[in-house]
């Protein structure tokens, strides 16, 4: 079959459910719906054993903070790619930076290993049932995650680099 | 055909007596004056500033001149920890355990913006500055230094060099700068 915004979109909503597929839209081509904490890994894993899909290589993983978003602070976005159609998809996750859990997907993809250590580093995002949830890219001392909105860029401990160095 | 003869600058001799079939002078003297003019650089480059370096190695401004002669790719033997680039906090504890390694007397030019405070990379996976982990003598302003002010770096550590004392290093403000660092 063809693969189609509308015959994806479709063939996952029948599958899980209005109440747990939102939001779809394509904002540059990629169609792009949100989920939840319960479906992702289902859906991801049915995706991939879907014979009429094949939707079975994770492009990428990554966290967004959204700071002003209550209750939705954090996300996880997923890209995956169907090499047989050339088809790609875009799903996210939403959960509240005060419970920052999510459920690892190393079990469908050996590849979101790195991804999810490198998605913990950075945003503090706790993957539940990982074999290996430690920092990949900061040193080990660190004490924050870096990519979380909530930090000034100034290093605070020096008086040479004001923001007129610096065109700020 | 130029008389090369006449192109051969020779170091002049340091203050002391001389008389018929004798020289003396004291130590420190000669020395500093060996020191100053066998500097051999490690060179640590990381990024940009170490592609300068590199034109400061070549032929046109050759570092050669001035004693350099060997970069030393291994703290055996060298004298001055030359650190061109940004260091990430990861690579911190890489350039302290290279100034560790290397034998006293040793120097440490900090090359260049990133290597002297961080640079524009003012975020947080960067040192900021190389002073956080070891002892600097001197700073080379430049984002990148051109290399003659790679070169005017190299002049100030053969100045201190040349006038350092034979005790400074084990002087105790030396040891205390030394333990400000956790070194030895």
């Amino acid at each position: 079959m063809e693969l189609t915004h509308e015959n994806v979109l479709g063939k996952i909503i029948s599958k899980f459910g209005e109440e747990n597929i939102q939001d779809a839209y394509n904002p540059d081509g990629i169609m792009t719906f949100t989920t939840n904490r319960d479906t992702i890994i289902d859906l991801i894993q049915y995706l991939h054993s879907d014979e009429e899909l094949q939707i079975r290589f994770l492009t990428t993983l990554c966290g967004i903070h959204y700071p002003d978003q209550k209750d939705k602070e954090l996300c996880v976005m997923y890209q995956l790619h169907s090499l047989r159609h050339n088809y790609r998809l875009r799903i996210k996750v939403f959960f509240p930076i005060a419970d920052p859990v999510m459920p690892t997907l190393t079990g469908v993809y050996a590849t979101a290993n790195w991804m999810e250590r490198e998605t913990f580093d950075f945003y503090g995002v706790i993957f539940t049932g990982h074999p290996n949830l430690t920092r990949i890219l900061n040193i080990e001392e660190m004490e924050y995650h870096p990519m979380l909105k909530q930090y000034p860029l100034e290093d605070l401990t020096r008086e040479d680099k004001i923001d007129t160095f610096f065109g700020r | 055909m130029s008389n090369s003869n006449n192109d051969i600058k020779l170091v002049d001799a340091p203050d002391g007596v001389s008389g018929a079939g004798f020289f003396a002078t004291s130590f420190e003297k000669v020395i500093g004056l060996a020191r100053k003019h066998s500097l051999w650089p490690l060179p640590f480059a990381t990024s940009c500033c170490g592609i300068e370096y590199m034109a400061t190695m070549g032929s046109n401004y050759d570092i050669s001149r001035f004693g350099s002669e060997r970069p030393s790719f291994s703290p055996r033997q060298a004298d001055i920890l030359m650190v061109m680039g940004t260091i990430a906090k990861k690579m911190g504890p890489v350039v302290k355990q290279v100034y560790e390694q290397m034998a006293e007397p040793r120097w440490v030019i900090a090359v260049g913006a990133c290597a002297s405070s961080g640079g524009i990379f003012d975020t947080y996976s960067v040192l900021q500055g190389i002073d956080r982990v070891v002892p600097v003598d001197v700073y080379v302003p430049g984002c990148p230094p051109r290399p003659e002010q790679i070169l005017d770096g190299l002049m100030r550590v053969q100045d201190l060099a040349a006038n350092e004392s034979l005790r400074r290093r084990n002087s105790p403000e030396y040891q205390a700068l030394l333990a400000s660092y956790n070194i030895q």
